[in-house]
């Protein structure tokens, strides 16, 4: 077991629900990151504990898509560590999700050959493939669009596809940077609730990153709220309310106004 | 959720002749395949007329030009004549040695072997060269030297090297076929979206496993273009390498008209020349979209 951070420990400090302390899946200490002459994730110190949702909410252009490509090893720490499951976390290990800002979706593939390629690469046996990659276009209503090529589908159908693409690898870490962007209000309220169903089934230790703080009240175990660049950790906020949750409940209204005095104060 | 899938629904204002108004002309025509075949036959004539105008004074301008001695039997021969011996050619040996189609064959097995080696060592390369930055800092500066000589320019020491036989205008027609192949393939593997390699990494995939799965089919449009601008360069340097002594092809056929004075024969292998290169594009073409179907056009 790793040590906890010097910090006072996220999981004492602000989680009575949790009166056995949960497991923590990543572990993020001092974590510095500058390109050059700028300096853009400053001394971050936090936990992602097993199985929960955690959004990172911040401005735009503060560093979140920074700190998900450090997690995954795609770029170099300047300072810090970051460990999952105790070691130094790298992609190199396969065993991430990752749903990407942009679009992601592999042209040249059919919508089951997308979902079922993250797979392949693992050199998963065919069988299991098949009857994973089945399951789970069911669970996201992609069947009747399993033949189709990317190109002839919605932007809500493709980013569908790739998250089905990850949660098809069974990935013992999920990363989404802002997945729901790009979408309309209906179908991101539709993918949210996908998202979470699917996690709470699969047990997945989700990192969901978004500017949208309705989507993070609506979506989180708990909020980190980041700073400007340079971002540091604003605030903490736990999010207990239970599911499934309404925009309009009083208590919906009064956390989502505290994430965004915690943003707009600087 | 909206989905566009693509449909061939079929307009049945486009089915009309042109000119014609009335709107039932479609529905009645559209259930008939073969009133739908003819209408598009009359309406493609209508269209290309003008095209087949051009080409008939074209034709009778050049007639007429011998015909009428304006320019001499010795320089130009009346495309009658070429004609005639485009089909006597395919049954006789006379005067230049050899059938047509021995020409064109020998002409071909030349061009498809040097286009073949330089795709089979000119797309890997590329491919290689723009995954792997090393390689290109490593293979480049030679590249780039030597691209812009003119592959006859090499005939010289091809000679020299391979004597006068097939190897040595193999090797003129591979130079010149293996700079498109190994560019485009370069420039397609570069242009490979840096998300989707991240995708096939986050997997678990090794730097190789990522060409392989995405650096390589991503770069297939590219490598296609390559395929045909190589072609394209066989076919053009064959006539160049085929003044390398022979005793067949079509390069050779065209040299020994100037040598007979016969400008027919000249043409005819020009003429020969002309077709086999459009034919052979349009195999590669057909290749293409089969190999891309349902891909994004
Ligand atoms: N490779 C890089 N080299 C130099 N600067 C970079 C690089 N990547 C990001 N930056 C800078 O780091 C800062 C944070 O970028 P990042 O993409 O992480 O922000 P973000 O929070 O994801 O923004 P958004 O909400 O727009 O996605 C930006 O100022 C950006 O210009
Ligand atoms: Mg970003």
């Amino acid at each position: 077991m790793t040590p906890e951070p010097q910090t006072p420990d996220p999981a004492k400090r602000s989680n009575p629900a949790a009166k056995t302390p949960k497991a923590v899946k990543v572990l993020v200490r001092n974590l510095t990151k500058s390109f050059g002459s700028l300096l853009v994730l400053d001394n971050l110190n936090f936990v992602v504990y097993a199985g929960e949702l955690l959004c990172l909410v911040g401005p735009t252009g503060c560093g979140k898509t920074t700190f998900l490509n450090c997690l995954t090893g795609f770029l170099p720490l300047t300072a810090g560590e970051i460990l999952v499951d105790g070691q130094k976390a790298s992609f190199k290990k396969g065993d991430l999700g990752f749903v990407f800002q942009e679009s992601s979706t592999i042209p040249w593939l059919t919508v089951y050959d997308n979902v079922a390629f993250g797979l392949k690469i693992k050199k998963t046996p065919p069988e299991v493939i098949k009857e994973r990659v089945e399951r789970i276009l069911t669970v996201v209503g992609l069947n009747p669009f399993k033949d189709l090529y990317p190109r002839e589908l919605s932007a809500s159908l493709d980013q569908r596809v790739a998250l089905a693409r990850e949660f098809a690898t069974q990935p013992n870490l999920l990363l989404m940077d802002e997945p729901y962007g790009q979408l309309d209000i209906k179908l991101r309220y539709y993918l949210e609730d996908e998202l979470r169903r699917i996690q709470e089934r699969e047990g997945t230790t989700v990192a969901f990153v978004t500017h949208n703080i309705e989507e993070a009240v609506y979506l989180a175990d708990r909020i980190l709220v980041l700073t400007q660049k340079p971002a540091t950790i604003k605030e903490e906020v736990i999010v207990t309310l239970p599911r499934p949750r309404r925009f309009d409940d009083p208590s919906f209204v009064a956390i989502r106004d505290q994430v965004t005095a915690a943003i707009q104060w600087w | 959720m909206s989905v566009s899938l693509s449909q061939k629904t079929l307009d049945p204002a486009e089915l009309r002749p042109l000119g014609s108004k009335d709107p039932s002309w479609g529905r009645l025509a559209a259930p008939n395949p073969l009133v739908r075949v003819i209408k598009g036959l009359l309406r493609a004539a209508y269209q290309e007329k003008l095209s087949i105008i051009s080409l008939i004074v074209f034709f009778l301008l050049w007639e007429g030009v011998c015909y009428f001695k304006i320019i001499g039997p010795y320089q130009l021969a009346p495309p009658s004549k070429v004609l005639k011996l485009l089909i006597a050619k395919l049954a006789t040996q006379n005067p230049d040695g050899a059938y047509l189609w021995a020409h064109a064959l020998s002409s071909l097995g030349l061009a498809l072997s040097g286009f073949g080696a330089a795709t089979l060592f000119g797309v890997p390369l590329g491919l290689l060269m723009g995954w792997y930055p090393r390689l290109n800092h490593l293979v480049r500066p030679v590249f780039d030297l030597l691209r812009p000589i003119p592959p006859i320019a090499w005939i010289p020491l091809a000679i020299i090297w391979l004597g006068i036989g097939g190897v040595a205008k193999g090797f003129i027609i591979f130079l010149a076929a293996f700079v498109p192949g190994v560019i485009n393939s370069f420039t397609g593997a570069r242009l490979t979206n840096p998300v989707l390699v991240r995708v096939a990494k986050i997997h678990g995939a090794s730097d190789f496993t990522a060409f392989w799965r995405i650096g390589v089919p991503s770069a297939a449009p590219m490598i296609f273009t390559g395929l045909r601008l190589s072609l394209n360069a066989a076919w053009t340097t064959l006539v160049a390498a085929e003044l390398v002594a022979a005793s067949q092809g079509l390069g050779f056929m065209i040299q020994m008209g100037r040598r007979l004075a016969r400008p027919d024969i000249v043409i005819v292998g020009m003429l020969t020349i002309g077709l086999l290169g459009a034919f052979l594009s349009w195999i590669l073409s057909k290749i293409e979209r089969s190999f891309f179907a349902g891909r994004a056009s």
